[in-house]
């Protein structure tokens, strides 16, 4: 794969738009030449030639009316596709909603059209963003830009594969245990999950409400942050939004000198790959070199998260897939003889394994006599957990430690087993749990493979965090 | 705890409103019992003293003015997905026998 871009950094095509050098028309032209000529790979689900092709020319005929244009003009970009978007179907990449047309759009998405930018196309995930590989996707599997025998990630694989093959400067994706930042690392991107709450979620298909958040994938940390600056802050339409940073999340200072920065000792250890380990430790001599002050810190419940992680999120996607009933929008089973029959049929024919395996485990960790035992002793260890990141950071100002403990694993390797998968996220999960900011910045190669490098910060340290890794990113290319 | 047993999984089938196949059913009680067992290490953790958590937002009550907003919404476009309308109503099939 290619390792220089066609891109420019966003900022900087904003600034071509305005000047009149460049033109959104030949922009969103080149992105969808190059989707169309990278099809093997399986990253796109749909593409929006017609609405992408009269956005550019809309844009186009602002800059030469003289108008000022926003700071994402003409930028093409990939949704995954369980944001809804008009111009193609929301899927969701499920066979329960093949077909389905948005009747409205995702908050995030009609505040990145409001910047200028143009969404060109629809990523493949795992269906309803359930799985760490995009294996689970009802429709296919996306493969790994650096090895096609290899899986990008997931549930996000297919926005960080389009990002990786350049079809884009930035791809939407989700993260609930790990769906951005993973992926983002088994292809070498930068996956930036904000801090709970900042980026609002209406019109984006639910999964685990209390973990599930928006984010950008891009190649560069300041690219990253460009596009949180415009999607950040206050939504009237999703209740659980928080008020952004009054500054923007664009502004580095880039001092890593004295900046505290804890490795979480739990995630080092064992069942981490030791090339993966190799290259994290070589970026954490970086830092020192730089004059960061590095050294090991214990959160004991970290080993904890996957399983918490494990017994929240069912219970929360059996809650938000019950509306899928067959009746309002969706795949219904058409011969049904009464009701009862058209929701079960409907939803047994209608959803995948995974979603069935976690709205079945959901159930069984609400169910009567097993709730106290299982849902709220999750609950009370995550608080236990929190408590801990709580403790850390009055220690610390910042984390570190490897996105996932492998490179990206051979397609169908875990695709047998559930629990195998779910260990990918064994180190993603803990910062959804405690509501965290946490990012995944590329931190070498071995083999060929993308090694990915988790850093995170307290709430609301959004800014601070992509400081930091801006920092670092520099330092460690 | 208890391994899944086949009941088992027709009745949480049952709770969730999902029709399994025999296939399914079996497969699902092993995966389960598995999963359930890599999950019950919480059980033997210290909680004492802590309080669950329920969301991490730290946002309490958040309210909206008691005003209509106008969407712009056309009934029909919403309609568009319903797989069975009738006058503009969505069509199920009749609840009470």
């Amino acid at each position: 794969m290619a390792t220089e871009s066609q891109w420019l950094p966003i900022a900087r095509i904003a600034e071509q738009m305005q000047s009149g050098q460049i033109k959104a028309r030949d922009l969103v032209e080149r992105s969808l030449k190059t989707i169309a000529g990278k099809r093997e790979f399986d990253a796109i689900i749909a593409t929006l030639d017609g609405r992408a092709l009269a956005r550019a020319d809309e844009i186009d005929a602002m800059v030469q009316k003289g108008d000022t244009v926003g700071a994402l003009a003409g930028v093409p970009f990939i949704a995954k596709d369980n944001f809804l978007v008009f111009g193609a179907d929301t899927t969701a990449a499920s066979n329960i909603l093949r077909g389905f047309e948005a009747p409205y759009q995702a908050t995030a998405i009609n505040r990145l059209e409001a910047a200028g930018a143009i969404c060109v196309a629809k990523a493949n995930l795992d269906a309803f963003a359930h799985g760490a590989s995009t294996e689970n996707s009802d429709f296919f599997t996306t493969k790994n830009p650096h090895d096609k025998t290899r899986v990008p990630g997931g549930s996000s694989g297919g926005s960080a594969a389009a990002v990786a093959l350049d079809m884009a400067p930035f791809a939407l994706g989700t993260d609930t245990g790990g769906s951005i930042r993973q992926p983002a690392s088994f292809t070498g991107c930068v996956g930036y999950k904000p801090t709970y709450g900042l980026v609002s979620r209406s019109g984006v298909v639910a999964m685990g409400s209390s973990l599930d958040v928006i984010g950008p994938i891009a190649r560069t940390v300041e690219d990253a942050a460009l596009v949180l600056d415009v999607m950040a802050g206050i939504d009237p339409l999703d209740s659980t939004t928080i008020s952004r940073d009054s500054s923007s999340y664009t502004k580095f200072d880039d001092i890593i000198s004295r900046k505290k920065i804890g490795i979480i000792k739990e995630h080092m250890g064992e069942g981490v790959a030791p090339n993966v380990k190799a290259a994290i430790e070589a970026s954490v001599q970086k830092l020192k070199d730089a004059g960061a002050d590095v050294h090991e810190i214990s959160l004991p419940s970290a080993t904890l998260a996957l399983a918490v992680y494990y017994i929240l999120m069912p219970a929360e996607v059996s809650s938000n897939l019950s509306r899928y009933d067959g009746q309002r929008y969706g795949y219904t089973f058409a011969d049904a003889k009464d009701l009862d029959e058209s929701y079960t049929k409907s939803r047994g024919r209608g959803f995948g394994k995974e979603a069935k395996r976690r709205i079945m485990m959901g159930t069984y960790v609400l169910s009567s006599g097993y709730f106290d035992a299982y849902y709220k002793k999750a609950q009370t260890v995550r608080t236990k957990l929190i408590n801990e990141f709580n403790t850390a950071f009055e220690q610390v100002d910042f984390l570190l430690g490897p996105t996932a403990p492998t490179t990206a694993f051979k397609i169908g390797e875990n695709a047998s087993n559930p629990l195998a998968m779910y260990l990918a996220d064994v180190m993603t999960v803990a910062a959804p749990l405690a509501g965290i900011p946490a990012i995944s910045i590329p931190a070498g190669e071995s083999e060929g493979l993308p090694v990915g490098l988790q850093l995170m910060a307290r709430s609301h340290h959004d800014r601070e965090l992509l400081n930091l890794a801006h920092a670092t990113e520099e330092l460690l290319a | 705890m208890a391994d899944l047993s086949h009941d088992d999984v027709l009745k949480l089938a049952r709770l969730a409103r999902l029709n399994l196949t025999d296939e399914e059913v079996a497969e699902f009680a092993g995966e389960l019992t598995e999963i359930l067992h890599y999950v019950e290490q919480l059980q033997a953790v210290d909680v004492a003293g802590l309080k669950p958590t329920n969301q991490v937002s730290g946002l309490v009550n958040v309210m909206r003015k008691d005003e209509v907003v106008d969407y712009g919404y056309v009934p029909k476009e919403l309609l568009k997905n319903v797989p069975k309308v009738q006058d503009d109503h969505l069509h199920v099939k009749r609840m009470i026998g």
